[in-house]
């Protein structure tokens, strides 16, 4: 294929996009924490953007998408160290012969570039799970290990042409790639490190709703190069992942605050914003495979489900401090599930049809084994890799007086609210 | 001289100072305080979890008057911070040994 400007003029607006919505996120939670702790968030975040794009240009966006097609496991060394990452189009695999591969109209660097910007923002989403108690030093280790085991590898069985996608799972822009995998991780993560001190008993609100308003519009904003960009072209399905995705959004909003409103007698703006993360999360596996008034339906039963799905830690006792598994791990594993029902080719001649548009309960099937295995797999190898860092690198949660001081202070030596 | 001290609901401030004013107080102190009573807390429910709220926000006035006004004075603040539900608060009065006015370091009742 050759060089499509428009397609290029697309995908680089959508890097920025996305690279954007880590900001935006960290922001988001950053509202959401005390005040002590609201340097240690936004840290958290930022360092994302700093370490792991070193780590995918090195080695990650070659385990991802090196030897790409192969049905395998993970990806090669080809690319290590951005070794022939260069101008020329995305030509991976073999697109010409039968055994399929992936060729764009956009540059090989460009797709790296944009591929980064998910691989910095989907381990930023776990900070959620471990606001106010991770030590910086474990989450720095911890964030770099997980991108190598975890985020590649996934990245690779499905994005990058491997088992899940020879079987015939879809995944748009990263329901199962990013939402469940990052979710599966926070789950394990607030698992092992255990409760804020004081939770469930002391009331932690937010410190700052206007920062977390300002987040979700950012991220919002940035979800159109996540979702639209993932076309990687500029063409109708990109239109069409663009409108669904700020339609789920809005439904997603509307679904989350119907409920809690008769649930708990507030519609509360943190509701607001949760409920649109939450409809853009589940869209997003089924932005470019779904079409008509579809995209509305996930986001609002996403929204509503989203809602109750927050209450399950108080009922188990896990800390999800800012509800990553109520609404990443919930709504990624709802977004693709639903794929299953809503796809259809009408919108989209590479996808598949679901059960509500004629094509039986194969994709169905292919879906929920798709979520189920990137669950386990994350949740398994997040346990693992936090269990290294506990022992051989001094601990994952800072001292109990440290946390009483809160991160901002006792991990950064700063504080953000001064006189 | 006396101290009289209120407790009332925060939403009675103003009522309160326009009508110690009408009565010739002049002046006072307001602090922004917490506390329970009969009252007692409330459930709140936040984000699917619910809190009980021990502490209410109440609003604490004190003045120092004369001895002839106190009784009076406080009369005024319990009529114009009643609202006849729970919660309205209490005031009290008591005895102030000395009085010293800062600037002119008059003393006792000329200080009032």
């Amino acid at each position: 294929m050759e060089l499509d400007a428009g397609a290029i003029a697309w995908v680089l607006i959508s890097t920025a996009l996305v690279l954007f919505m880590t900001p935006g996120l960290a922001f988001f939670y950053g509202g959401m924490v005390r005040a002590k702790n609201v340097l240690g968030m936004l840290m958290q975040n930022f360092f994302a953007m700093g370490i792991l794009a070193v780590l995918w240009s090195i080695v990650g966006f070659s385990l991802a998408f090196g030897d790409w097609g192969n049905g395998g496991l993970i990806g090669n060394l080809d690319f290590f160290g951005m070794s022939g990452v260069d101008q020329n189009p995305v030509s991976l695999g073999d697109p010409e012969g039968d055994g399929g591969g992936l060729a764009l109209g956009i540059p090989l660097i460009l797709f790296c570039a944009y591929q980064m910007t998910f691989a910095i923002i989907t381990p930023a989403l776990i900070t959620g799970a471990t606001a106010d108690r991770m030590k910086f030093k474990a989450y720095a280790i911890f964030i770099s290990v997980w991108l190598i085991l975890v985020y590649s590898p996934v990245a690779h069985w499905i994005f990058g042409g491997g088992w899940l996608a020879q079987r015939g799972a879809l995944d748009f822009a990263g329901g199962a790639v990013v939402h469940i995998n990052a979710g599966a991780a926070a789950l394990a993560l607030a698992l092992l490190l255990g409760k804020r001190k004081n939770w469930p008993e002391q009331p932690m609100h937010p410190h700052s709703l206007p920062w977390t308003l300002i987040g979700t519009g950012i991220l919002w904003f940035g979800w159109a190069g996540f979702n639209a960009g993932s076309a990687l072209a500029a063409d109708g399905v990109a239109a069409q992942a663009l409108y669904n995705t700020f339609v789920a959004a809005s439904a997603g909003m509307l679904g989350w605050l119907l409920v809690e409103k008769i649930k708990d007698g507030h519609a509360t703006t943190l509701g607001a914003a949760s409920g649109a993360v939450a409809g853009l999360v589940a869209i997003t596996p089924c932005a470019g495979f779904v079409g008509g008034l579809s995209p509305m339906i996930i986001g609002a039963v996403t929204g509503a489900i989203c809602f109750l799905a927050i209450s399950l830690k108080y009922r188990f006792g896990y800390d999800d401090s800012l509800d990553v598994v109520g609404v990443h791990l919930v709504g990624g594993l709802l977004g693709s599930v639903l794929l299953g029902f809503f796809a259809t080719t009408e919108v989209n001649a590479a996808g598949k049809d679901g059960l509500f548009f004629g094509g039986g309960s194969t994709l169905l099937i292919e879906q929920v084994i798709a979520a189920v295995v990137v669950l386990v797999f994350s949740f398994v190898v997040s346990i693992v890799i936090a269990k290294v860092i506990d022992v051989a690198f001094g601990g994952l949660r800072v001292t109990e007086e440290d946390e009483e001081l809160g991160l901002d202070l006792s991990q950064h030596a700063e504080t953000a609210y001064n006189s | 001289m006396k101290l009289i001290t209120a407790i009332i609901k925060p939403h009675k401030v103003d009522d309160v100072k326009d009508a110690l004013k009408a009565a010739g107080v002049q002046g006072m102190t307001v602090a922004e305080v917490k506390g329970f009573g009969r009252q007692g807390g409330h459930t709140e429910v936040y984000r699917g979890a619910e809190y009980v709220v021990d502490l209410l926000p109440k609003v604490r006035l004190e003045m120092v008057v004369g001895d002839d006004q106190a009784r009076a004075i406080a009369e005024v603040i319990v009529t114009s911070a009643k609202t006849g539900k729970i919660g309205d608060g209490k005031v009290w009065i008591t005895n102030v040994e000395e009085l010293i006015r800062i600037r002119t370091d008059e003393r006792d009742e000329d200080a009032v």
